[in-house]
């Protein structure tokens, strides 16, 4: 019975918890939105998550391209086929890494900022100091953070991977000796903007919005103490990196699967 | 109010992501980078030119001399016609050079292969657009199998 009661108690606080990450989104997103007033805010945010990422997405993307062309053209060497690394970087980098890595750095770098923030706001109570002088901390903390999130984790994947083929370039044609047209040329005949970059743009956002919707939905239901704070930026990390990984499968299932 | 400063670098962040789709779309995707250095064009008519691609890399004695620039067809009699871009420094090559269609390694990537020819008296060096008349189509694998497998009995 207790077993029952248990399972029960589970079941019924992860949809309550499922319940008010959707009503936090809704009314963050979708109700009232104030485009105008918010415009400064979004901009302050856009930079703290968006700009201050950059140096890590460009620095991984570098060194991802790099190393992704130096396996590949140990294999592909052996077949004659070393000007197939065109390809094999870009689209690896394109379809998959891009928009993954860059969601699992985001969710480091950015969703765990994310949570702690809105957690140390939720602690030493500016959320309901906010709600005392009538300003919604829906639409003056949630809703530019969200955004910001949206905005730039697209921009942060198409960074990851138009770097990452350069450092492919780098390794593959100036150092292991790839003819530079071939590294090119073959890479324009396979990649297809359509099928190949724009699919990865539309994983790249909805990488965005899961990462940044846990990562807000759990600063703003975090339990206020130090410990709980603590918690919830380690599951921020956790659940949104799990997504990832799990969400990739299906879209890529859906997208490349026949 | 946000500060200049952060405006300025969020716009640096946004122009910087245009940039790589801009390189996504263009470099990568589709064709739309030129080589450097000065070239000529010259022309070549060939039967079949197998998978030879825009960009491919022409080469004599397996030196690089020059990309593949154009690839079309000829209307009236429907031959492939291939636009040779030559860098300028391997100029003057005689009329009797012949050009061929080869294939590196046995599933590589093709690529033209270039073997001058003769030049003695009256015989003149092509032009910038000249066709070269002697050609050599791509080897497809496929033909050969299917003659090997008509030929045997």
């Amino acid at each position: 019975m207790d077993w029952f009661a248990q399972l029960g108690n589970k079941t019924l606080s992860g949809l309550a918890g499922l319940g008010r990450a959707s009503s936090l989104l809704f009314s963050a997103l979708v109700a009232r939105p104030q485009p105008v007033k918010m415009f400064p805010l979004l901009m302050k945010q856009l930079y703290v998550v968006g700009v201050q990422s950059l140096l890590i997405v460009i620095v991984s993307g570098a060194f991802i391209g790099m190393v992704l062309a130096l396996q590949a053209y140990t294999v592909l060497v052996d077949y004659g086929a070393e000007e197939s690394l065109g390809p094999m970087v870009a689209l690896s980098l394109l379809r998959e890494l891009g928009p993954v890595v860059t969601a699992l750095l985001f969710a480091g770098r950015a969703g765990s900022a994310l949570t702690a923030e809105i957690g140390l706001m939720k602690a030493t109570e500016q959320l309901s100091s906010l709600e005392m002088m009538a300003v919604d901390p829906m639409r003056r903390v949630i809703a530019p953070r969200l955004w910001a999130g949206l905005i730039s984790m697209p921009l942060l994947a198409l960074i990851f991977s138009a770097v990452g083929i350069l450092g492919g370039q780098v390794v593959g044609v100036d150092w292991l000796g790839v003819d530079a047209g071939s590294y090119w040329s073959v890479m324009q005949s396979a990649v297809e903007f359509n099928k190949d970059v724009l699919n990865g743009v539309i994983k790249s956002i909805v990488f965005a919005f899961v990462v940044t919707w846990i990562a807000v939905f759990k600063g703003y239901d975090c339990i206020p103490t130090s410990e709980g704070m603590g918690q919830a930026t380690t599951q921020t990390v956790v659940y949104s990196s799990l997504a990832v990984l799990g969400l990739d499968f299906v879209l890529t299932a859906l997208m490349f699967g026949n | 109010m946000t500060s200049r400063k952060t405006e300025i670098m969020v716009g640096l962040f946004v122009s910087l992501a245009v940039a790589a789709l801009l390189i996504l779309a263009l470099k990568v995707a589709n064709a739309g980078i030129t080589g450097n250095g000065e070239t000529y064009e010259l022309k070549a008519k060939f039967d079949n030119i197998g998978g030879l691609k825009v960009r491919s890399p022409i080469k004599l004695g397996g030196v690089v001399i020059g990309r593949v620039g154009k690839i079309s067809l000829d209307n009236e009699n429907y031959t492939p016609v291939v636009t040779l871009e030559i860098s300028a420094e391997y100029k003057g090559f005689p009329e009797t050079t012949s050009v061929s269609i080869l294939t590196s390694g046995l599933l590589g990537e093709q690529y033209v292969g270039l073997q001058p020819g003769f030049s003695i008296d009256g015989v003149e060096p092509l032009e910038p657009g000249d066709y070269i008349p002697d050609t050599k189509s791509a080897l497809v694998l496929e033909d050969l199998i299917g003659q090997f497998l008509f030929n045997r009995d």
